[in-house]
């Protein structure tokens, strides 16, 4: 599996977040200056220097779970609220919607266009804002730097990765199903027609060659799709013609966000051995988490910019319903982190995860990892 | 030409890693292995595509033994996996028979070719994550000594990233598929 799949995941599960926070805030007639702010403090949150400095290590995906936690927080990092049955729909679409993307990216290369995508999206939501805008930009300099030189085989292992950390999630959405890129089963559609990827032959030639190199016969063959020769190379500038639409908006007021949630998969073999096997990497993620805290400033929900709650669904009716037949086997289990009311004791909160770094503890730990995690709950 | 036949059900869906399919014949009876993620799944099977036995292995680099119907592990070698920051996928390479025993081998791919030689037929068996499985005819030419190539059927498994194809027998008859994300071993026979 490859250590550099993180910055695409979180990236991109980021950028699919702020399309869906974008067209709920407009659907639910949240004021614009409110809902601008919140998309400002999210994203200026998620391009914190230290947290990307942090994400782009080289290093192992994290755990569902921590990952979750993540985006809980990021969702919360203004003056917003989500109620755990919203935020799990949430997560539910951003995940089913960059599984799509990375599955139909032509070449592995491409996931790297989709990011792109997402990040050129990020920069309109922040246009008034010129800190932010360098952020994102310098963070677009950091893919480059860190992207632009990998070989065809190495974005294979990111993109297998990637398909690891998303193989049975087999969530229905509203949004794909109409526009039948998603099937009733759940399973995404594959199409055999359309654009070759870039740099690749339309299949339906086989070329002999002799010992010297030279083309001796060709003979053609029915291959069985319908596809035709790629147009132009999308760009991996830090601006210009991206190509491919993967990443990019497909939400507007006019296409609301829904899931359907009988499509789950069946197969819980795999959720059962993610929650019992014992996470080696726990102690990393709740390092991560503990700088993403300490970046955040907690936003008083009674002070001058007052506190209101966004709603995934139509009703608030709807939303108590998802939360009560939620099927077990979607249950995402979040890291309890209580939210912390005051500076003071985030600093405590990064004090703690601090000592524990130190390695001379007196008494037998089996797992790191496991004691933060325990001690995590207990605040 | 061929045909869908009966799928085999598997516990674990396949990952998405190259080759990720290993057939072995023996006697009347199938014996397949497939990655699903942390863990590899050994499945035994009858004509007609019967599940039988289906176990679950550790994805460790190494070699195992197991019963012929894959219930006990009679011997396990690991292999030394080397640098462990460098965490590669597994697959299952290989399944062999020896005696009463069969062999499984899980190693870390050195190549990203999907296809599966059968050398009495002259048939080779590729598959692609474009959804394909195409079988086609090695020669060689009389006249000029050269090797051609001949594209014999082209198959489509609908909405599916395929990630495995082997023949089941030695006259290339038949062969089975895996694809990501795909809880069952697709099986297809000449008509």
């Amino acid at each position: 599996m490859s250590v550099r799949t993180l910055p695409l995941l979180f990236l991109n599960l980021g950028g699919e977040m702020l399309y869906i926070l974008d067209q709920r805030l407009r659907a639910q007639n949240i004021p614009g200056d409110k809902a601008r702010k919140v998309l400002n403090d999210i994203i200026s949150t998620m391009f914190n220097r230290k947290f990307m400095e942090e994400l782009f290590k080289p290093q192992e995906l994290y755990s569902k779970k921590a990952l979750r936690t993540v985006y809980d927080r990021l969702a919360h990092a203004s003056i917003m609220r989500l109620n755990q049955a919203s935020m799990d729909k949430l997560y539910d679409l951003m995940t089913m919607a960059f599984k799509y993307q990375v599955l139909l990216c032509p070449r592995p290369r491409d996931v790297l266009l989709v990011t792109f995508n997402h990040l050129d999206a990020i920069k309109g939501f922040i246009q008034d804002s010129p800190t932010i805008l360098h952020q994102v930009d310098e963070t677009f300099r950091q893919l480059t730097e860190t992207y632009g030189g990998l070989s065809a085989g190495e974005f294979q292992m990111i993109r297998q990765t990637l398909l690891s950390f998303f193989q049975d999630l087999h969530i229905r959405v509203s949004i794909f199903l109409k526009d039948r890129v998603q099937n009733s089963n759940g399973r995404f559609v594959l199409p055999v027609s359309g654009p070759v990827p870039w740099g690749t032959e339309v299949p339906g030639l086989i070329r002999m060659f002799n010992r010297k190199g030279e083309e001796v016969r060709k003979a053609e063959f029915k291959h069985g799709g319908n596809y035709v020769a790629a147009p132009k190379e999308g760009s991996f500038e830090l601006y210009g013609d991206r190509v491919l639409k993967l990443g990019t908006n497909m939400y507007s007021v006019n296409r609301p966000v829904e899931t359907h949630m009988s499509g789950a998969s069946k197969n819980l073999a795999s959720q059962t051995q993610e929650s019992i096997a014992p996470n080696p990497l726990a102690k990393e993620e709740l390092n991560l988490l503990a700088r993403l805290m300490g970046g955040m400033e907690i936003k008083k929900p009674s002070g001058p910019e007052p506190g209101f709650r966004l709603n995934l669904f139509t009703t608030d009716e709807e939303e108590e319903q998802a939360a009560l037949t939620r099927p077990e086997e979607l249950s995402y289990e979040v890291i309890n982190i209580q939210a912390t009311q005051d500076q003071q004791r985030n600093e405590e909160l990064a004090q703690i995860m601090g000592e524990f770094e130190v390695m001379d503890q007196p008494r037998r730990i089996t797992s790191k990892g496991d004691d933060l995690l325990a001690m995590m709950d207990e605040l | 030409m061929f045909r869908r036949e009966r799928s085999i059900p598997l516990r674990g869906s396949a990952a998405a890693l190259c080759n990720n399919l290993s057939v072995l014949q023996q006697r009347n009876l199938t014996h397949f292995g497939v990655v699903h993620g942390p863990s590899a799944q050994l499945l035994s099977a009858a004509p007609e595509g019967v599940p039988l036995a289906q176990r679950q292995l550790h994805a460790k680099e190494g070699a195992g033994m197991y019963e012929s119907d894959g219930s006990v592990m009679v011997y396990w070698h690991a292999l030394d996996s080397g640098d462990a920051s460098l965490v590669q996928a597994v697959f299952a390479r290989g399944i062999a028979a020896s005696g009463h025993f069969i062999c499984v081998e899980l190693l870390t791919p050195d190549t990203s070719h999907r296809h599966c030689h059968e050398p009495a037929q002259g048939q080779l068996l590729s598959a692609a994550e474009d959804t394909f499985v195409h079988i086609w005819k090695l020669s060689r030419s009389p006249e000029s000594g050269y090797i051609e190539v001949e594209h014999c059927h082209g198959a489509c498994v609908p909405d599916t990233q395929v990630c495995g194809a082997r023949f089941c027998d030695p006259s290339g008859s038949s062969f089975a598929v895996t694809g990501y994300d795909l809880a069952e071993i697709l099986r297809f026979s000449s008509m």
